[in-house]
């Protein structure tokens, strides 16, 4: 019976388009909206992901990346000396003012990281070479920074402008994952970032560290945290606290959350929409099969044959289509849409509940 | 021969059947005791919406009955649950409905094939029994074609084709050659009657066409919800 019900689906090619437009726009729906709000959630941890380091330490009451508390100098000494820690370097990070040539003046978030090892730079570099950054007065950008500033014409490698009234030289343009602010990067080293700083009593950031192989990496950051007192976080954990805190504290999570939800609920209702009026229409036809003996099980098991393949179907399509429209739009990463494997899970999940819930109608 | 000492295919006794509640609850079927045996075709007649669909219905076991009851080849319907109730039409019983329900999707044969396959025979083999079926309602040359491009006849037809493929031993028509003209009527008529014949197996035709009484073997009358008449029909030659 399996052959007639996919014959029932597919017979009549108008309707099954239509069955099939209207489950690809709900998942379609559903898998952009998500995507881009888990892309805008990617963005307000940049600055963490950007740094790829396993451990972070911070001041204990920190609420998130972007809103530096300085902690004591001293804390890279106390936390290399923590039992089980590979190795710590500081990180400086905070706004300064860049002042262009052309008298501009943009806000920019100066990083600093320590010199011998410059532990916390960009994978990628898209011009010159990272380790110039060694030089004299020597700073690399990011490419976002290029593109606030005005663009490959204003500033480029070569480059030289001011920070706090000090001489700063672009050696290189690396590639770091946009953020939220979108706030231009300047790196430098910690050496020299806090010469650029106007004089504060505390001017380390962070401290950035490793857990050694052997050691789990939380029996380390409990150590960090009891040993010092200060806050130590995995980068994972740090980057969903940072999450939270933009759900909670900004206009974001209540209202692309509300968007999301509402898009999830129109998507599913559509699906639920579109599997109900095709198995309606069909009651007569089920109908005339149970009379000829066919039982509820059969036909429980065709109908959900039915709504499996083409709930499939348009998942695929719609899943392919959200696919090339963030590939579209995200490419150059300039809009945030970031698929990730538990959205389309959830996806999936809720299709088949509702196409589950098709064989209910014949009996 | 007497009829009369068959064994009965269908036993319904005293059956009452309403629809709806309170004002506009219409009983439909009043108390209605009738016997059909084995061997025979029996014609029911009567005036539109007396309740012979309604009846035909309750005997095939797709409508619960209120009161009464109904046997078929021996078996109680009403002590049947559900699911056995389903599968015990699936074998033994073939209907052609008014409306000829076939699935618009399958094609003329794929349709004629379905009891089969619903009775699990594989599909090369219930499509082959089916154009085979096919073949004797006048068929063979529109096995593929899906109903939409057949005529109202042919369509009808095909239903019958479907109901009898799986050789029911009750065969229940309702108004089969209503979409028939004279000719095709004629040899639908002659096929019901060979099925009436054999002496296991039973047929229940609902008919307004007076062309055809002459292949029943009793005619029974269902008027406002009773059987007010039955008779036997005198065969041409046998007067
Ligand atoms: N499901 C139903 N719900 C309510 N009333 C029904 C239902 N089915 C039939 N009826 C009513 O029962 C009565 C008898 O209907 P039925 O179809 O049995 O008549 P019929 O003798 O077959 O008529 P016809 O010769 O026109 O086919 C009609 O008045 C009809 O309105
Ligand atoms: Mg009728």
């Amino acid at each position: 019976m399996n052959y007639v019900a996919l014959k029932m689906l597919f017979g009549d090619r108008a309707k099954y388009l239509m069955l099939l437009c209207g489950l690809t726009f709900a998942v379609m729906l559903i898998v952009q909206q998500g995507s881009i709000f888990w892309g805008l959630m990617m963005w307000s941890q940049a600055s963490i992901t950007n740094l790829n380091v396993p451990i972070w330490v911070t001041d204990p009451g920190i609420a998130q990346v972007d809103e530096v508390k300085p902690i004591a100098d001293t804390a890279v000494d106390r936390v290399r000396s923590v039992d089980g820690v590979e190795w710590a370097v500081p990180l400086y990070k905070g706004l300064l003012r860049a002042r262009l040539a052309n008298g501009e003046y943009h806000q920019i978030t100066l990083t600093g990281l320590e010199s011998a090892t410059l532990i916390g730079r960009p994978a990628e570099v898209l011009e010159g070479r990272f380790e110039d950054i060694l030089q004299p007065d020597a700073v690399v950008l990011d490419q976002w920074a290029v593109e606030r500033m005005g663009g490959p014409t204003v500033i480029k490698v070569g480059t030289i402008f001011e920070l706090n009234d000090k001489l700063a030289r672009v050696v290189a343009i690396a590639k770091t994952q946009k953020s939220f602010t979108n706030i231009p990067v300047v790196y430098t080293t910690y050496e020299r970032a806090i010469r650029y700083v106007p004089h504060e009593r505390r001017t380390l950031s962070y401290v950035l560290a490793k857990a050694k192989d052997a050691i789990p990496v939380e029996d380390v950051i409990q150590r960090i945290q009891t040993q010092t007192g200060l806050g130590a976080f995995t980068a994972e954990e740090f980057g969903w606290k940072t999450i939270l805190w933009v759900l909670k504290n900004t206009g974001i999570g209540i209202n692309f959350g509300t968007t999301i939800l509402l898009g999830f609920i129109v998507g599913m209702a559509i699906a639920g929409q579109t599997f109900y009026l095709f198995t309606v229409e069909n009651l007569r036809q089920f109908g005339a099969l149970k009379a000829m003996g066919a039982s509820t099980l059969t036909l429980a098991r065709m109908i959900l044959l039915q709504a499996f393949t083409v709930g499939l179907t348009g998942y695929g399509v719609g899943i392919g289509l959200a696919t090339v429209f963030g590939y579209l739009t995200a490419s150059g990463g300039s809009l945030p849409f970031v698929e990730t494997w538990q959205l389309l899970l959830l996806v999936l999940v809720a299709l088949l509940t509702i196409a589950s819930f098709q064989p209910q109608l014949v009996s | 021969m007497t009829t009369d000492s068959q064994p009965a295919a269908v036993r319904a006794h005293s059956v009452v059947k309403a629809f709806g509640t309170g004002d506009t609850k219409v009983t439909v079927l009043k108390g209605i005791d009738l016997e059909v045996y084995l061997g025979e075709l029996l014609l029911l007649v009567g005036e539109s919406g007396g309740g012979k669909t309604t009846l035909l219905s309750a005997i095939a076991g797709i409508l619960d009955i209120d009161e009464g009851h109904i046997d078929v080849l021996g078996v109680p319907l009403s002590t049947l649950p559900p699911g056995k109730r389903t599968t015990f039409r699936g074998q033994t019983m073939g209907f052609i409905y008014q409306q000829f329900n076939l699935l618009p999707a399958l094609t003329a044969a794929e349709n004629v094939a379905v009891p089969l396959l619903i009775q699990r025979i594989r599909r090369p083999e219930a499509l082959r029994r089916a154009r085979m079926m096919l073949d004797r309602v006048g068929l063979v040359d529109r096995t593929e074609f899906v109903p939409k491009n057949l005529s109202g006849g042919q369509q009808q037809r095909v239903a019958i084709a479907r109901a009898l493929v799986n050789e029911p031993r009750l065969l229940v028509c309702d108004e089969p050659t209503a979409a028939l003209d004279g000719a095709n009527g004629q040899k639908i008529m002659e096929l019901l009657r060979e099925v009436g014949r054999s002496p296991d197996r039973c047929v229940i035709v609902v008919t307004h066409d007076s062309r055809i009484f002459h292949f029943g073997d009793r005619m029974a009358n269902l008027t406002d919800g009773r059987i007010v008449n039955i008779e036997r029909i005198q065969q041409e030659g046998t007067a």
